[in-house]
């Protein structure tokens, strides 16, 4: 499948083109969403936005089939909806119904679905990259060809747990895809202040695990990066790691005063805004008129406001149920 | 009144500020270092405006590496340092566990008391924000289990502001644990407030009913239950444990000799809790005092929920206090 070709202009098959468009809308408009109900205290704890960085995700799951497995981050609502949890199960579940995809246990950081394989939702930095090892080895052992793909922040690379796990991963040739969003902060410390080495691929390297950055801001770029490793890794290769160089647009969370980078940086990694940018894309080959751009907005507008309806709707779990799921309630295959 | 008693207002947050402060001024070997403390100011903005005033070398930003940073804090204090490393929450502690328990609390004794460790570790610990299952919980319980560290639990203005003086005065390892509730807690502090002692608990409010013991985040809700009591013809007596390692046991004791009844508030789970090391103490020293058995109100044993009905229903609250004691004061309906 080559969305590109060789000179580098894209050549675009018009639905999946319209596909990757709404995708990354929709996690936008959801999570603009979200921003409005923390402010009116329907969501609380912490609320991490990944504005701006939606390409990485949407690109990445276009390479993922359904039986593969997916680990996140606290900042993982997007990646949640990109990998077909419903949009209405992630809102009540930020809103601490249960109804929501974890009955209101887990909340934002901590999103969880069986049927898409969504292993989390870790909000101990680092703490997602082990436990994909072990989803791989799981697959390995059992000769499954599938791929777990983990996503993780360049904070994370610091982590004692991010080297062990590609040490491990790449020592056992297990197939995991690490995905490093490197959006250049880790809250408020810049990769330069917290790395010696800032070439991240060269750490995967390190560990002789094939590596290279993309360009996380052009959703065309991470697909084809994604489907690339993901297909090597599927082969039974061993992991992979792309570098997707990226940038969140909102604060690190809602408590985030952002004293440790200027309006101006951020404006000008506006200009580089995904959703725009391809949308513009689209239009310059003529594969989106005005009125599919309307169209796809209200059809958006519609599914989020669905989803805060039925959180609205949904009901508190009962006091009596505390201590539920502590341990397994029976036995489980 | 001189002028430099004369109160002041202040918060938690603005009285730790000044302790570090204060330390950084009075001796050039302080150095305060942990994830963003610096640029960002501090996760929850205790080290706010202090970078500017001292510079990187003395406040330093670490990447996110709570072993590491640990460890080295504990390496400085062996080369002649006093460092203050900040983790942000508890449950990041744990990433540095090794470091704190094999290294920090056994130096002393493995070396046959050649090196100690002058090292003050601070952290924010405790639930009542709805941050879930990774962010939520009070383990400062289980760190007293640890001999060989201290374990302090300010709970009030006074005792933000005076704990960290006389812990980086002492020799060997302390932890601080700063319930994150407490934060934004305001009130009037003496002008020249100043180090504490932090060998001994506090009478919060004498009594003869009852005695209420507790430390840290729930001395708010026990001294509100007493007042409730109190209305209710019952005198109870509030203890602040205030240092959970060592225990003060005679405070403990003597309260309970002359109200005859306990009941302990502790946040953390109560299964083998610092709640459970004072109930065997008091019926080790004061079993034939006792009236009553000895009760106890603590976290539901559950990793914490995010829903806010449910993390309230998990965490300690007046109402249970007041009916604890009452039921100790075989008081019924
Ligand atoms: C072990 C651990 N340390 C610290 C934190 C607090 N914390 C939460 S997110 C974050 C920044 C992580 O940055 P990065 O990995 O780059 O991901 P990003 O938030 O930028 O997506 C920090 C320090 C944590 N959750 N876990």
């Amino acid at each position: 499948m080559n969305l590109r070709a060789k000179d580098s202009t894209p050549v675009l098959q018009r639905d999946h083109g319209l596909h990757l468009l709404r995708e990354m809308l929709r996690v936008r408009r959801f999570e603009e969403k979200c921003a409005e109900l923390y402010a009116a205290a329907k969501i609380r704890g912490f609320l991490h936005l990944y504005i701006g960085e939606e390409a990485v995700a949407v690109g990445v799951m276009q390479a993922l089939e359904p039986r593969d497995a997916v680990v996140a981050t606290y900042r993982e609502h997007g990646h949640a909806l990109v990998r077909g949890v419903s949009a209405a199960s992630v809102m009540a579940e930020m809103c601490g119904k249960v109804e929501g995809c974890c009955r209101g246990r887990g909340g934002s950081m901590h999103i969880f679905d069986a049927a898409a394989r969504f292993y989390g939702g870790n909000a101990i930095v680092g703490g997602g990259l082990p436990l994909a090892v072990g989803l791989a080895l799981a697959d390995k052992m059992t000769r499954r060809k599938q791929v777990t793909a983990c996503f993780f922040g360049e904070g994370a690379v610091a982590e004692g747990e991010f080297h062990e796990s590609m040490n491990l991963a790449a020592l056992w040739g297990l197939p995991v895809l690490f995905c490093c969003e490197n959006n250049l902060y880790a809250m408020g410390t810049a990769l330069e202040r917290s790395e010696s080495e800032t070439d991240l691929c060269l750490k995967a390297a390190s560990f002789e695990v094939p590596s290279w950055p993309v360009d996380g801001m052009d959703v065309l770029a991470v697909e084809e990066a994604a489907r690339q490793a993901v297909a090597a890794v599927r082969s039974g290769g061993g992991p992979y790691f792309l570098e997707f160089r990226t940038y969140r647009f909102r604060a690190h969370s809602m408590f985030d005063p952002e004293l440790y980078r200027t309006k101006q940086e951020v404006e000008e990694w506006k200009k580089r805004d995904p959703i725009p940018n391809f949308e513009a894309l689209l239009r310059g080959q003529e594969l989106l008129s005005e009125k599919e751009m309307e169209i796809m907005e209200t059809e958006i507008a519609s599914e989020i406001t669905q989803a805060v309806e039925f959180a609205e709707a949904g009901s508190w779990e009962p006091i009596e149920e505390l201590t539920r799921f502590v341990y397994s309630e029976g036995p489980r295959p | 009144m001189s002028a430099k008693s004369a109160k002041m207002r202040t918060t938690y947050r603005e009285a730790i500020r000044a302790a570090i402060r204060e330390a950084l001024l009075r001796d050039e070997r302080v150095f305060l270092m942990g994830e963003d403390v610096g640029r960002y100011g501090g996760c929850f903005a205790v080290s706010k405006g202090l970078l500017a005033e001292f510079g990187s070398e003395r406040i330093r930003d670490t990447p996110l590496s709570e072993s590491a940073f640990v460890g080295a804090g504990i390496g400085a204090a062996l080369g002649g340092m006093r460092p203050i490393v900040e983790i942000m929450t508890v449950n990041f502690s744990l990433l540095a566990l090794d470091q704190i328990l094999n290294n920090a609390a056994t130096i002393l004794h493995m070396s046959g008391g050649l090196f100690n460790i002058p090292l003050v570790i601070r952290m924010t610990t405790g639930g009542g924000r709805q941050l879930g299952a990774q962010h939520s919980h009070s383990l400062e319980g289980w760190y007293a289990h640890i001999p060989g560290i201290k374990v302090l639990t300010p709970a009030t203005l006074e005792d933000a502001r005076g704990m960290l003086w006389t812990a980086l005065e002492d020799p060997d390892p302390v932890l601080i644990f700063e319930h994150g509730s407490l934060y934004n807690m305001e009130g009037e502090i003496g002008g020249d407030a100043g180090a504490v002692e932090i060998s001994q608990a506090a009478l919060r409010r004498p009594g003869s009913g009852v005695s209420l013991i507790t430390y840290g985040g729930t001395l708010g809700k026990t001294l509100q239950a007493a007042e409730v009591l109190e209305a209710d013809g019952i005198s109870a007596e509030v203890i602040d444990l205030r240092t959970l390692r060592p225990l003060d046991t005679r405070t403990i004791i003597d309260s309970v000799t002359k109200t005859h009844r306990a009941v302990i508030i502790d946040e953390g789970w109560r299964s083998g809790s610092i709640s459970a090391e004072i109930t065997a103490r008091i019926v080790e020293n004061a079993f034939y005092e006792l009236d009553a058995p000895v009760a106890r109100v603590c976290s539901a044993e559950v990793p914490m929920p995010y829903a806010k009905h449910l993390e309230e229903a998990a965490l300690p609250q007046v109402t249970a206090i007041v009916a604890a004691a009452r039921q100790v004061m075989g008081r019924h309906g």
